[in-house]
């Protein structure tokens, strides 16, 4: 199913990686974040919005990233480059990203930034739509958002073109196992 | 047909930009979205949809009223509504109470439908749209001209002239640089605006949920930063199940945009927190403006099950060369014919039904399962009902409403045709008529009709026998057909009949909404044919076909002329076209194909009424394949030459520019013969290739295979 979800999200346009566990997980954010120009400065924030990932992590593995903030307020998503959420599922047939964003961070990550860095466990890939719908409940989660790769736009001519009001990149990290780093 | 109306669509017609987008646009969508269907059975999936949209207006009241109720527990404000008016009071009422400045919207046709933002502009709002589309739009003082790409009718050039304006910088025509400016100046409004207003895709009676489906993002940028958030939704957007969400989410992108699921989709359940910590305020308005009123008109409430993905427009031959904005209204195309019928008023689509030719395609691909043109066709009938017919109209059904008048006068045409003939076609018509014969000639009249021609026939003893509806074009145009149609059937055993009291079979009549004229024809036709006992009812002309075995009925019974009603069915059960019928006597073995003939290339158009309503696309193929023709597949076999019976003659504008793209379909194959099944495409093909310079024979499939066909063994 992991494969069929990685076909089908890179079909538009999402960049997918898969790593075993949360540490191999950071070790390819960290970098990342360094790479894309993370600093602290205005505009080259990254804001990582509260998540079952963070649980259990030594905050000190963290708190030394420059630009890296975890307090998510309209200003933070406004200045930052990248957002980091989590979403509890994936669906394999439409390449699709699906996470309860009631909270407002949640959707200031990962609308306002340019590159939106999504966590997902492994295990919350599901087949499709029809296998998601057990499974959510729009009377508790009362903003339940898909994503399926970039914003983008044909508009122009007809002309398709990536990051209209949404992130212009996707970075879809899966991670097999959710538990605490070892 | 109003003059300003004929001259928008000169210039719709006229704007290569608009067409050349368009037209590239509906050829790639065909491919594209048969791809994004792939491994889906759509007529499922459709009849899902349809059932349950049909549900929910069955039950508009009970939905919207659980709707309101589970919204509201949840803390949402509901206000239902049927009058526009009151809709745009009561968000400017809302406005005005929390001192709303700005306004950003994702994109709401609802809001358009009532011109929400003229009115908040005018009370000192400032209303942005934030669709990509639609802000160019905007700026640029237009209307959307589709439904899904507001402004595919504008170049990159004009889009940088207009930002350029708006941002007072020199652009450049660089599409991702000119998003890139959208997305800065847009950004700064969302940030700074007091209020978003949307539409919304779905809304859910179970749990009171709004459905958002976008790809550029904006829409969750006005649901989230704004602390007021007001979302305006037509009543047919209502669903009962949350579980409805899945079909309807399956189908919109894919028949939309040919997408699999659009980039974001947001599924709202009351209201959630704002940036500063508080709940937002959210209000969701349910407009009705007549739908409720189309919910329970037996032949309306069918539209009610749109989901408003636009696929109708995408595959018709006439949106794609006038596109959206010669319908004068915000819904356009087929949907948007019917839904300004009733949204505005009934007299707003007396010019626009016309520009339906009546060719079935979005019928086809719907997934709300709307039958438009059927739609299309009782607006005609409501419109003549109201208003009568034009005296034109009067005066061409009044003779064909008297079956010796009319053949009288078309045995006249004959001979005042000939000034103007040469080689069997009309190829010049003077001064107003001159418009009929641009880019296509007509053929003549023949001296000789059918129905005398027939009296001569010699035919052999055989033990069955069929009636041949001829039609007018092969009674006085081609009666050549009927010749070798008769020649055919004597080999399999089959004597035919021409009974001389057949007139016109009402096609004309009806599709102009004259149900009354129709109506006498269909009575004339079925006394005429079930005279003598026969054993099937046999037609060369899909179009007669389709009215003898479907039509009849429906014209009489939408009248209350229940005298002739069983006599329509039993002709309905006899009728056949003439290939299905040779297909079932060749499986027979009662007829049999001349063996190892090689009779070279060959490329078949299929024609409306044969392939979506007589679903006889193989039949045909199959007899020219065996006779030993090598069937060429032309690109859009099965797209409309653009006859459509009397359409030629009222919109030759039209008419003429979808000839054309058939003819070079057609030349591309390099086949020297194009074949199909009926005289009226015949005609309008036929006429085409007199004014082309390729040599490329024009035939019906009966004389094709008049030559090849043996009696079997």
């Amino acid at each position: 199913m992991y494969e069929q979800f990685k076909a089908r999200a890179e079909g538009v346009g999402a960049e997918v990686h898969r790593f075993k566990d949360k540490g191999a997980a950071l070790d390819f954010i960290l970098p990342f974040l360094q790479k894309e120009g993370v600093a602290e400065a205005h505009g080259f924030h990254a804001v990582w919005a509260d998540c079952p990932f963070l649980k259990g992590l030594d905050p000190k593995s963290l708190a030394e990233v420059a630009g890296l903030r975890f307090e998510v307020s309209r200003d933070a998503a406004t200045g930052s480059r990248i957002g980091i959420t989590q979403a509890e599922w994936a669906l394999a047939d439409t390449g699709t990203l699906v996470q309860d964003q009631t909270a407002v961070e949640q959707r200031l990550a990962s609308s306002l930034t340019d590159i939106h860095i999504a966590l997902v466990p492994t295990s919350g890939i599901l087949p499709d739509k029809v296998a998601l719908l057990t499974r959510i409940n729009p009377r508790t989660s009362r903003y339940i958002a898909f994503i399926t790769g970039p914003s983008r736009t044909a508009d122009i001519e007809r002309v398709l073109t990536i990051g209209v009001h949404g992130p212009e990149r996707l970075i879809i990290v899966c991670v097999d196992e959710m538990g605490e780093v070892a | 047909m109003k003059k300003e109306f004929r001259e928008s669509i000169g210039r719709a017609v006229g704007n290569t930009t608009l067409t050349g987008a368009l037209g590239k646009f509906s050829e790639a969508y065909k491919v594209n979205r048969a791809k994004a269907y792939e491994g889906i059975d759509f007529e499922e999936l459709r009849s899902v949809i349809a059932e349950r949209k049909s549900h929910a207006a069955s039950n508009l009241e009970l939905v919207a009223a659980t709707f309101a109720k589970n919204s509201e527990a949840l803390g949402a404000k509901v206000f239902r509504t049927n009058d526009p008016e009151k809709v745009k009071e009561y968000i400017l009422k809302v406005a005005q109470d929390n001192g709303v400045k700005s306004v950003v919207k994702s994109k709401s046709m609802a809001t358009e439908e009532i011109h929400l933002n003229a009115f908040l502009e005018k009370a000192g709002i400032s209303v942005g749209e934030t669709d990509l589309g639609e802000w160019i739009v905007q700026l640029a003082g237009q209307k959307p001209s589709h439904m899904v790409m507001p402004a595919i009718h504008m170049t990159k050039e004009e889009v940088a002239e207009l930002f350029s304006k708006e941002v007072d910088e020199r652009l450049e025509n660089d599409i991702p640089r000119l998003v890139k400016v959208a997305r800065r100046e847009l950004r700064s409004k969302f940030l700074k605006a007091d209020m978003g207003i949307s539409g919304a895709n779905i809304a859910v009676a179970e749990t009171g949920s709004i459905v958002l489906v976008t790809n550029e993002g904006n829409a969750r940028l006005v649901t989230t930063l704004p602390r007021i958030h007001v979302a305006l939704v037509g009543i047919e957007k209502l669903v009962e199940k949350f579980d409805d969400v899945v079909p309807i989410l399956t189908a919109l992108p894919r028949s939309a945009t040919a997408q699999l699921l659009t980039s974001y989709v947001s599924i709202i359940t009351g209201p959630t927190p704002t940036t500063d910590g508080s709940l937002k305020e959210l209000h969701i308005i349910l407009m009705d403006n007549r739908r409720s009123e189309m919910a329970n008109d037996p032949k309306f409430k069918q539209a009610l099950q749109c989901i408003r993905c636009g696929s109708c427009l995408n595959v018709c031959p006439i949106f794609r060369l006038v596109g959206g904005h010669v319908f004068g209204s915000i819904y356009t195309g087929g949907i948007g014919t019917i839904l300004t019928a009733w949204f505005e008023e009934l007299q707003n689509s007396e010019d626009i039904q016309g520009l339906c030719i009546q060719c079935g395609n979005c019928k086809e691909i719907c997934p709300g399962k709307l039958d438009i043109p059927e739609m299309i066709m009782e607006i005609r009938r409501r419109l003549v009902m109201e208003k009568g017919q034009t005296l034109a109209q009067k005066a061409i059904f009044g003779i064909v409403n008297n079956r010796k008048l009319f053949h009288g006068m078309l045995r006249a045409a004959s001979v005042a045709g000939t000034p103007f003939r040469s080689g069997g076609f009309i190829r010049h018509l003077p001064l107003f008529l001159s418009d009929l014969t641009d880019g296509r000639s007509l053929p003549a009249i023949v001296e000789e009709p059918f129905r005398d021609r027939f009296r001569r026939i010699q035919q052999p003893k055989c033990a069955e026998k069929a009636a041949f509806f001829a039609g007018c074009l092969i009674d006085f145009a081609y009666p050549e057909m009927g010749e070798a149609l008769i020649g055919i059937l004597n080999k399999a055993g089959i004597q035919v009949v021409f009974p001389q009291d057949q007139t016109c079979c009402g096609a004309p009549a009806r599709y102009s909404g004259a149900y009354e004229v129709a109506a006498k024809n269909a009575a004339d036709n079925i006394q005429a044919l079930l005279r003598e006992e026969v054993d099937y009812v046999v037609s060369a002309c899909p179009t007669c076909t389709v009215a003898l075995a479907h039509e009849f009925g429906d014209t009489l019974e939408s009248l209350g002329q229940s005298e002739w009603l069983p006599q329509a069915k039993k002709l309905a059960a006899k009728t056949v076209d003439f290939s299905s019928l040779v297909k079932r006597l060749v499986d027979d073995g009662r007829l049999t194909l001349k063996e190892g003939r090689k009779l070279g290339a060959i490329t078949y158009h299929d024609s409306c009424h044969l392939k979506r309503t007589l679903r006889a696309a193989d039949q045909p193929r199959e007899l020219l394949r065996k006779a030993g023709f090598e069937v060429k597949e032309m690109f859009e076999c099965d797209m409309c030459c653009g006859m459509g019976g009397s359409y030629s003659l009222k919109l030759p504008e039209i008419s003429a520019p979808i000839l054309q793209r058939k003819l070079q379909n057609i030349k591309d194959t390099e086949a020297p013969i194009v074949a199909m099944d009926c005289p009226g495409c015949v005609m309008q093909i036929r006429g085409g290739f007199d004014q082309d310079t390729a040599d490329v024979k024009v035939k019906h499939t009966v004389e094709l295979l008049a030559e090849q066909v043996e009696q079997g063994r």
